[in-house]
């Protein structure tokens, strides 16, 4: 069957299994920032953004996702335009094996889209779908505070030019 | 090799080995860990001074490289301009934009097959029929193979030095299986829905002979349940291997007061005010990658046969294929990409010699991938142990004796049997002053899931017995239990006798420990978690408020870093035209930040910046040799290869520069990848260096690419130490527990780059926290895991922590390359011990068994309630009397 969805601002037209998950046909199509780390919904190494919100793609039947507008961490910046948040990621050393930061990141956007002005336990809270065995998270929240601070800094600023 | 290997691991009743590991450590004085006399020192200073290299004239003598004992004198800290900076990690941008490449991360080979391999529904069986024939007829199905199809080459799994210290005890396929998920047959199929199709369908196709399975560690070695009664199982080292008992192997060894300089117990429990014995059971645990064991195969362009796995040793991959697939070491090539993770499960070699069977046979790359639940079940997990501690102290805080005594659940099979469990002795014990130390370790074989590698490897399990008797011993001598840890931990200039006494596989390297940490961990951490105010202010608040008890609680820890004159690490290093350099290591970067690491430190010895420097690990075809990322060893070890392949470098390209130059060689600087001429003033770019070596000059007609390649081997292997704090609130009407803060504060020595180094204390003692809180195997009583998966085994998310404080405190280790030594390992040791001290000081209840789950503590406040009810009766009746 086909499936049609826009997948980082692309309308794309894939062929699937009506029994195949998002996590694989993303990944057969190239998306490989999603990563398959349990195929449960409990690590959230697959977290793509779905119509706005964070989910699970390996426990999300790729049917489904039927017009649905996905963001992959290959949406979010590359190497050479990176999104603010994988900046700072990168700056307060967040990513170690890296295996989890697509998924991570996603939920991080998740969580600044909607709340500009997060607090410690805001992020943690949003990170919770998101397990990570070698940072101990630390680093990783203090990168998406940082973000959201650097983020309010520029909104005020252009707020100022105007 | 095997001629050089000595026996340290003698039977029971082979006390002269013993005595003669413990002679040779020369400790007949009072104290077994005494401070070296004036000659000793004297003598390790000359060794040291002789050893010590200079950057720039380093004449040959040799073809064998000589392994430097001592690197290049203190260099301050402020005079470095790459080492000790908070650098950008190598491949973080790519990590985060998701550009970086996993195992399954490129575009998959045409005709790729799935593998799928049909684990035993029983821990311990045989398999009497088996019919695979229907299976092979099913669509997609292209091969199925059952233990009738493949030789049986008995190897280890575990990835380590050869001959490895593990025995040989697991075929790729056997007619018995040993524990629940043990293999029973392997389908290669075009989908990996036919492969699991194929193997429901075998599953109905065979007939076991169920044996009783082996559960319990204590009563594994009298069991008449025999696991390996296989006629071909065997150590390839000369070991103690006993498996028709059960028993995996044994270690013993003692120093002290005897004769000879052996432990005398006995005097020492005599000399003692106090003495306590005590039984300690750290349990299973998972290391829980985010990306599970996954390996892909395929036959290249001159049939080869390449792996492209998720390893921690692809040479020990390399090596160990050639074997079990019985096919030339040059036709074989294992890659290595990023790794998403590893923590000591993959230093296993598990998944390649069932891809490269199919990949062979079949001519089809192929790709095997652990399910979550084969990655618990079938993959490997931290040795469960019984550890039992027998100390005696006098009230002055004089440890007399200590006794250690493990009995190592290693599961169905052997790997890091030995190895974990002489660890237990040779990471803990030296931390402490005794008088009398002994050390007996047996690891035996149940129908358990299989134990393996897993960062902390045997510290984790015993340090917890140890530290929680620190605590048990300085209550029941009324002493601080901090000035107990202070009053005896290990100083610089001092040795222990077991560092010599208890190696892997064979002896260990007397050391003398020259950089110590500790005090300031301690001092650091106490005041974080504000020790002295809140141990008080918790004592009067637990006696008046009835079901809100906090209490603090801290331990002490050590490791190691490498596993000196064994391991080995090389690298190359090539100039490009633009004065940027290829580094080829072998090194195998787990996500820890290793290739960043020998970036800073290649780019410090060279004189250029770190981002100058392109970093290709690992490729058994490609790069130089590593033994692989275990053992605490990456930076220490690979660390001085890199110190090495980089100083050679650097002379060259200071020849060239003072060719150019017309300037003498002793006269030419380097800083920030341009080359200074001290008497002509001129100066000259890398970019310039490297053009004239490669297409000549006015003065350089011998042109040549500036490269070089350097080899490293320790001769230590320098403990890191740390200091751990918990606190915690129970609820005593559930049982509940709240760790309000957890401290970890390390000594690594010099901090190669800081974040990083934060980074592993941070992801361990998280780590450590989770084990100790919420990790569990749950098992029937059959042997099956029930809960493997992650929403049943519970490990810690970012919500769960309320504040963990991690700090360095560094010193500078002489032997380590610009005074580094390991960090990955040591911090995961801490959660148990640590915790279980603080929940003790909160509620009077010392939980032996973790996890420490609510039911635990519910379950054991009730037990003292029921205790002390008992006890206040039988006095009262004494008084009337």
């Amino acid at each position: 069957m086909q499936l049609n969805c826009k997948v980082n601002g692309k309308a794309c037209c894939f062929e699937i299994e009506p029994n195949e998950m998002l996590a694989d046909v993303l990944r057969r199509e190239g998306y490989r920032g999603v990563k398959v780390g349990c195929r449960e919904g409990s690590c959230g190494a697959c977290s793509v953004m779905f119509n706005g919100k964070p989910r699970n793609s390996c426990i999300t039947l790729a049917a489904m996702a039927e017009g649905a507008d996905i963001m992959t961490v290959e949406g979010l910046g590359t190497p050479d335009k990176p999104h603010l948040l994988q900046s700072c990621y990168v700056k307060h050393g967040a990513a170690q094996c890296g295996f989890c930061n697509p998924g991570s990141l996603i939920s991080a956007k998740y969580l600044l889209d909607n709340n500009p002005n997060p607090t410690e336990d805001d992020v943690k809270e949003a990170l919770d779908g998101n397990l990570c065995r070698c940072t101990g998270y630390i680093k990783r929240i203090e990168a998406i505070l940082d973000a959201a601070q650097q983020m309010k800094k520029s909104a005020k600023s252009t707020r100022g030019k105007k | 090799m095997a001629n050089t290997t000595k026996k340290t691991t003698a039977k029971k009743a082979a006390p002269a080995k013993t005595v003669k590991a413990v002679k040779a450590t020369k400790t007949t004085a009072k104290k077994s860990c005494k401070k070296p006399t004036a000659a000793e020192l004297k003598a390790a200073q000359e060794a040291k001074e002789a050893a010590t290299f200079k950057v720039h004239s380093a004449p040959v003598k040799n073809v064998v490289e000589d392994a430097p004992l001592f690197f290049e004198k203190k260099l301050p800290q402020k005079d470095t301009l790459q080492v000790g900076y908070p650098l950008e990690k190598v491949d973080a941008m790519g990590l985060v934009t998701g550009t970086q490449k996993y195992v399954e991360d490129i575009d998959m080979p045409q005709n790729l097959l799935h593998i799928k391999v049909l684990g035993s529904p029983h821990a311990h069986a045989i398999i009497k029929k088996i019919d695979v024939e229907e299976a092979r007829k099913m669509p997609g199905v292209v091969a199925v193979y059952t233990y009738k199809d493949l030789p049986r080459v008995m190897r280890t799994t575990a990835g380590q030095g050869f001959p490895e210290p593990s025995p040989y005890d697991t075929p790729t396929l056997d007619q018995k299986v040993r524990y629940v998920g043990d293999r029973v047959a392997v389908v290669a199929a075009e989908t990996e829905a036919q492969a699991e199709e194929a193997c429901r369908n075998i599953a109905k196709h065979v007939e076991f002979k169920v044996l009783d399975p082996v559960l319990d560690t204590e009563e594994a070695m009298t069991s008449k349940s025999i696991i390996h009664d296989e006629k071909d199982a065997y150590a390839p080292i000369p070991i103690f291997y006993d498996p028709k008992h059960n028993h995996c192997s044994h270690v013993e060894t003692s120093c002290g007061e005897g004769k000879n300089g052996v432990a005398d117990m006995e005097k020492g429990y005599k000399d003692a005010d106090v003495v306590l014995e005590r039984k300690y059971y750290p349990h299973y645990a998972q290391h829980c990658p985010m990306e599970p064991h996954v390996c892909m195969s395929w036959l290249d362009e001159n049939n080869r046969l390449v792996f492209r796995s998720s390893t921690q040793v692809p040479w020990h991959a390399r090596r160990i294929m050639a074997q079990t697939l019985q096919i030339p070491l040059k036709r074989i090539r294992v890659i290595k990409p990023r790794v998403g993770g590893a923590f000591g499960t993959k230093q296993e070699v598990l998944l390649e010699d069932v891809c490269g069977f199919v990949t062979l046979r079949t001519r089809r790359p192929c790709i095997y991938r652990m399910t979550r639940e084969e990655e618990f079940m079938e993959s490997r997990t931290r040795h469960p142990m019984v550890v039992k501690i027998k100390m005696g102290a006098k009230k002055d805080g004089t440890i007399t004796a200590l006794s250690m005594r493990i009995i190592s659940n290693t599961g169905a099979y052997g790997s890091h049997a030995l190895t974990v469990l002489s660890n237990c002795g040779s990471k803990v014990l030296p931390l402490y002053h005794a008088n009398n130390i002994e050390f007996i370790g047996d690891t035996v074989y149940t129908n358990l899931p299989v134990g393996g590698a897993y960062r902390g490897y045997g510290a984790t399990q015993a340090a917890f017995g140890t530290e929680s008797m620190m605590d048990e011993m300085a209550e029941a001598i009324g002493m601080d239990p901090i000035k107990f840890r202070q009053l005896n931990h290990i100083k610089p200039g001092e040795s222990s006798p077991i560092i010599k006494a208890l190696g892997e596989g064979r002896e260990g390297v007397e050391m003398i420990i020259t950089s110590v940490g500790l005090p300031e961990c301690i001092e650091k951490g106490k005041k974080i978690i504000d020790w002295d105010k809140k141990t008080k202010a918790y004592k009067k608040q637990n006696a008046t408020n009835p079901t809100k008890k906090r209490g603090l609680g801290m331990c002490c820890l050590m490791q190691g870093s490498s596993i000196p004159e064994v391991d080995m690490g090389s690298v190359l290093i090539k100039m490009n035209e633009d004065g940027s350099f290829n580094m080829n290591l072998g090194a195998t970067d787990l996500g820890t930040g290793s290739d960043t690491v020998m970036a800073q430190i290649a780019a410090e010895t060279i004189g250029c910046k770190h981002s100058d420097i392109i970093v290709y690990s690992s490729d058994t075809d490609m790069t130089m040799f590593d033994v692989g990322a275990y053992a605490s060893s990456t930076t220490y070890l690979t660390g001085g290869a890199t110190i090495n392949a980089a100083k050679k470098v650097r002379d060259q390209i200071v020849s060239v520069a003072a060719l150019i130059m017309g300037e003498d060689v002793a006269n030419v600087t380097i800083k920030d990848s341009v080359c200074y001429g001290k008497k002509t003033k001129k100066k000259v770019t890398f970019s310039e260096v490297a053009n004239t070596a490669l297409y000549g000059g006015e003065n350089v007609k011998k042109m040549f690419q500036v490269g070089a390649i350097g080899s490293h081997i320790s001769h230590a292997s320098p403990p890191p130490f740390a200091a751990h704090f918990a606190e915690v609130e129970i609820d005593t009407e559930t049982g509940d527990i709240d760790l309000l803060h957890y401290v970890a504060g390390c000594d690594c020595g010099t901090a190669i780059n800081p974040q990083l180094a934060l980074g592993q204390v941070q992801g361990a003692a998280m780590n450590a926290i989770s084990f100790a809180l919420t990790e569990e195997y749950m098992f029937d009583k059959k042997g099956r895991m029930q809960n493997p998966t992650f929403a049943n085994y519970k490990i810690w998310t970012a919500r769960d922590i309320k504040k963990l404080d991690c700090f360095l405190a560094e010193s500078y280790e002489e032997t380590g390359p610009y005074g580094a030594k390991s960090v990955s390992e040591i911090n995961i040791n801490g959660g148990l011990p640590a915790i279980g001290n603080a929940i003790y000081n909160a509620i009077g209840v010392r939980l032996t068994r973790p996890p420490y789950t609510p039911e635990k503590i519910l379950a054991a406040i009730k037990a003292k309630k029921a205790e002390e009810a008992k006890a206040s009766k039988a006095p009262a009746k004494k008084a009337k009397k």
